[in-house]
């Protein structure tokens, strides 16, 4: 990170900061949110009934077209070759044996790429979203073992890969980083998340903590991961005319156009990115090296190409969840108040990127305590610049804190579910900001019933089955509620007669949240449609505005951005509708949509139909495009998701084994759009903190930098007999200051589940493992 | 040398590295077959060949001269589906999709396995009939990954489907 880019960062820092001192200040109503949703009321609607997903049989079929699936004529295939060094220049490339191999198109290197701008690192501007501050394939620098640094384009696939591995390199060697000792030793930094400080200072911890009845004071280690989406990062890409078209898989359609455009001076109107599925994303399905090689060397041999990542390559290119290590102590009074609560230490990042894993979010708003530490900070390796996965922070976070907490539980005699709602707060305990909604009390009552907690043995090792050890845990998981800016909806409302039809486009992605579905189900409730009238567009660039499918807030910023188009319609139509119409005379805030057209909110009897009102209008369409409001209720209120998850373990006293026999995940996330969809985000992050907790590590070579297991063969995750029925329940209360009472769901599920995993074999076993994953060697 | 693919006589490729799968995508064109990590690890490119179940990214295409291939295209009829493609939807056995066709064309080679008494690893009796019991289902999935984590409603669409058709089998 450079000086300038520190500097920059520190000055949207202090902007946010005035902001964050003002928004609270600020009159309800006059935060976007102060006024209920008028769906919130909507009680008997499509919202939460549980609807298949609109995409369901072409998923089933095989087929939706993913990003290696399209076609160009007189397509490429693209191989890449890695650097095999952490650090150092390219002094020599011997690619003759590849570029006589048979089919044999183009080989790219650093020495003959076409110039190319930088992309701009995540988080330097609104837009960018590269993936370091790295220049891609422009000079000799060798960056991280692994690095893409040679390109071959061929016929076929299988003469790219043959000739990919024919280029030989000579290196020079520079000295490197690759061990966190090392690292260490060079100096650790103060973590800056969103341009502001990862610390806390609240009160005297430390003090606190040396008087203390009770204390626990411990350190826990998570390792790096992966995201492991089942489909490979792979873009098909072409110039036509001297506009890039490129099918990719994208979690952030627009702001990468944006990026890939300034790398090749292009406006975003002249890069055509399309992502309708994406197989897979957990943060990892963004701009990387690849993309952007892909591009390079179409241009360059003047082919159409694809570029389909191997497994391996995966690895190398696309980065991961970072290594943490982390303290935490709580001071406790005998009856369980906290007196003291630390939650520091540190996560490994590169000298060229910006994201310390933000493990004390969490911790920040979690628990009532007058003398508060939490911080981040980061040393730097040479590696492949770490990213985002799956509640960054949140997720590695909870899995200390909550198992601290259990720990506390275990000191004082006391149960672990009345330790936590003895500490719940009643204010955000770090901004001092309301709650918006927090029923986590609800959440771990209705749990603790449904999964039969009363049952737990509070001896250790007090339960046996045989050779297998039982025993139950439980944590609090928690997200935020984030919504981004950015977002905008275009709305098409089209005649065919008496029928009309609407159409909803917005620049998201659809990973397989069910965000399409559940796009429909909110918008034919808000426009009062059937949803077999709705067609919901996303995942293209060329759409208005930007959405990412990110920090669970892709629900949100579409809904925000819906009112808003929504309100620009019913405008819109009232003029239309002009004078002759039962609507004459009233304005857009007195007007809703109601059965298939408008009508005055108090009065329904002075109603017309979308088509009577585009009949007399003489049109066959209307169309309006909106942004949504700024996000200002983020800095109004505290807004986050809470969960209590419930777990039983078989721990094999023989052989070490942990297996998962009960998990239940009590929910307060808001009203609940689609059950459907929504109970399988849920499940399937529990099911990534069950591998989390029990099998997933990234082995990381200290010696040379290098990934040793790139490969779903030696990553295990989760397979379908390491995975109970898991049991999902939710509150189900509207936070009446989202869009449809509604947070987002998609990384809170994986939160608080390592946790619950970790204190379940404590309780089944007497062991307390602190360094994920709880393997077998770990018990033995 | 040639086979069969979901019906149509298809002939095989010139380059002998081609795998199945490589040949059905990028050849064939039949993309509903996928391509996860190309080294037998996930079950994503899970094909039927003569009713087993098969990785075609482990598979040299020219090895199977005179073969009949199922791939997910092949499954159901055009207008109508499988029912057990039919139980995914309803069942929400999938999140992203992309691991569905190698786990939908798993479940049903499967199941025959089953039905032959193939034993698993979990079967308590290796003597008697194989009883698809959810463990038993389970285990013999497991080949396939996914990472949304549809676990639940895979092996809840793959029972239900088992129970209906034993169902109609009786009633027949």
């Amino acid at each position: 990170m450079s000086i300038v880019e520190t500097a920059k960062q520190a000055a949207q820092g202090l902007m946010q900061g005035a902001m964050e001192k003002l928004v609270p200040l600020a009159p309800d109503s006059w935060i976007p949110g102060g006024r209920p949703d008028p769906l919130i009321a909507h009680k008997h609607g499509l919202i939460g009934t549980p609807v298949s997903r609109l995409d369901g049989a072409l998923k089933v079929k095989g087929e939706a077209t993913f990003s290696a699936e399209f076609r160009f004529d007189h397509m490429a295939y693209a191989a890449l070759a890695y650097a095999t060094i952490p650090r150092g220049r390219i002094t020599a490339v011997d690619s003759g044996a590849a570029e006589v191999a048979p089919g044999v198109v183009l080989v790219m290197t650093h020495l003959n790429a076409p110039r190319m701008n930088k992309p701009g690192v995540f988080g330097s501007s609104p837009t960018a979203v590269g993936p370091a501050d790295l220049p891609i394939l422009q000079d000799d620098r060798i960056h991280w073992n692994g690095q893409p640094i040679a390109c071959v384009l061929a016929e076929t696939q299988e003469q790219a890969d043959h000739a990919a591995s024919l280029v030989r390199f000579t290196y020079d060697e520079e000295p490197s980083t690759t061990s966190l000792a090392g690292a260490k030793a060079n100096g650790i930094e103060q973590g800056l998340f969103m341009g502001q400080p990862l610390l806390n200072e609240i009160g005297d911890a430390k003090a606190a903590l040396a008087t203390a009845a009770h204390v626990v004071d411990q350190v826990y280690r998570t390792p790096r991961h992966n995201h492991n989406a089942i489909e490979p990062h792979a873009a098909t890409i072409a110039w036509v005319d001297g506009e890039l078209v490129i099918h990719d898989a994208s979690q952030m359609v627009t702001a990468q156009a944006q990026t890939i455009g300034e790398v090749f001076d292009l406006d975003l109107h002249q890069v055509h990115l399309t992502s309708p599925y994406v197989g897979g994303g957990f943060g990892s399905k963004g701009l990387w090296d690849h993309q952007i090689i892909g591009a390079a060397a179409a241009k360059l041999a003047q082919r159409p190409v694809r570029i389909a990542l191997s497994r391996e390559g995966v690895y190398r290119v696309v980065g991961g969840r970072s290594l943490t290590e982390q303290r935490v102590a709580i001071g406790a009074t005998a009856d369980g108040a906290f007196e003291a609560l630390i939650h520091t230490g540190l996560s490994v990042m590169t000298p060229h990127n910006n994201m310390p894993e933000p493990f004390i979010l969490g911790t920040r708003t979690a628990y009532a305590c007058p003398n508060i530490t939490l911080q981040v900070e980061i040393a730097r390796m040479n590696m492949l610049a770490n990213t985002f996965m799956r509640a960054p922070g949140e997720a590695v976070g909870t899995f200390a804190l909550e198992c601290a907490i259990d720990e506390l539980a275990a000191d004082l005699g006391m149960d672990p579910v009345e330790l936590r709602i003895r500490n719940e707060p009643d204010k955000d305990p770090t901004s001092g900001l309301s709650f918006s909604s927090r029923h986590i009390v609800d959440a771990w009552l209705s749990g603790a019933e449904r999964f039969g907690w009363a049952d737990r043995s509070a001896v250790l090792g007090g339960r046996r089955d045989g050779e297998w050890q039982v025993g139950m845990g439980c944590a609090t998981g928690t997200y935020p509620y984030y919504r981004m800016p950015g977002a905008q909806a275009r709305i098409t409302l089209a005649r065919d007669g008496d029928t009309v039809r609407a159409k909803i486009e917005v620049a998201a992605a659809e990973m397989g949240m069910g965000t399409s579905t559940t796009t429909a189900i909110v918008a034919a409730e808000r426009l009062a449609l059937p949803m077999d009238r709705i067609e919901v567009g996303y995942g293209d660039a060329s759409i208005p505005g930007a959405i990412m499918a990110g920090g669970s807030q892709q629900t949100a910023a579409i809904g925000a951005a819906v009112i808003a188009a929504q309100n620009a319609l019913v405008g819109e139509l009232l003029k239309l509708a002009g004078n002759d119409s039962p609507l004459a005379g009233l304005s857009a805030d007195e007007v809703g949509s109601e059965d298939g057209g408008l009508a005055k909110r108090d009065d329904p009897a002075r109603r017309e139909s979308y088509a009577s009102i585009l009949t007399r209008a003489q049109r066959d369409s209307v169309t309006v495009t909106e942004a949504a409001s700024q996000p200002l209720e983020l800095m109004h209120w505290s807004m986050h998701s809470h969960s209590a998850i419930f777990c039983e373990v078989h721990v094999n006293a023989v052989t070490g084994e942990t297996r998962v026999s009960r998990i239940l995940g009590s929910f307060d996330c808001g009203r609940i759009l689609n059950p459907k969809t929504a109970r399988s985000q849920f499940r399937g992050g529990i099911i990534m903190g069950l591998g989390m907790a029990l099998m997933e590590e990234t082995q990381f070579d200290e010696r040379s930098g290098r990934i040793m297991n790139p490969s779903l063969a030696e990553y295990h995750i989760p397979v379908h007999l390491d995975v109970p029925d898991i049991d999902v329940i939710w509150t189900d209360i509207a936070d009446p200051h989202t869009p449809m009472g509604a947070h987002g769901i998609g990384e809170i599920g994986i939160t608080g589940v390592a946790a619950a995993v970790a204190n379940a074999v404590y309780n089944a076993t007497g062991k307390r493992v602190r360094d994920l994953p709880i393997t077998l060697d770990k018990l033995m | 040398m040639s086979f069969i693919v979901n019906g149509n006589a298809v002939a095989g490729p010139v380059d002998p590295r081609v795998s199945l799968l490589d040949y059905f995508r990028e050849t064939l064109h039949l993309t509903g077959t996928k391509k996860g990590c190309n080294q037998g690890a996930c079950g994503a490119c899970t094909v039927l060949v003569d009713g087993e179940r098969i990785l075609s990214c482990l598979a040299l295409a020219v090895q199977y001269d005179g073969r009949e291939i199922t791939t997910i295209e092949g499954l159901g009829e055009v207008e109508t589906l499988h029912p057990l493609q039919t139980a995914f939807i309803e069942y929400d056995g999938f999140q992203c999709g992309y691991c569905t066709p190698g786990q939908i064309c798993s479940a049903i080679g499967m199941v025959a396995e089953a039905r032959r008494g193939v034993p698993s690893n979990v079967s308590a009796d290796l003597s008697d009939s194989v009883m698809l019991t959810r463990e038993e289902v389970q285990e013999r999935m497991s080949g396939n990954l996914c990472r949304c984590g549809a676990h639940n409603g895979i092996i809840d669409a793959i029972q239900a489907t088992i129970t209906s058709e034993r169902a109609t089998e009786v009633t027949a």
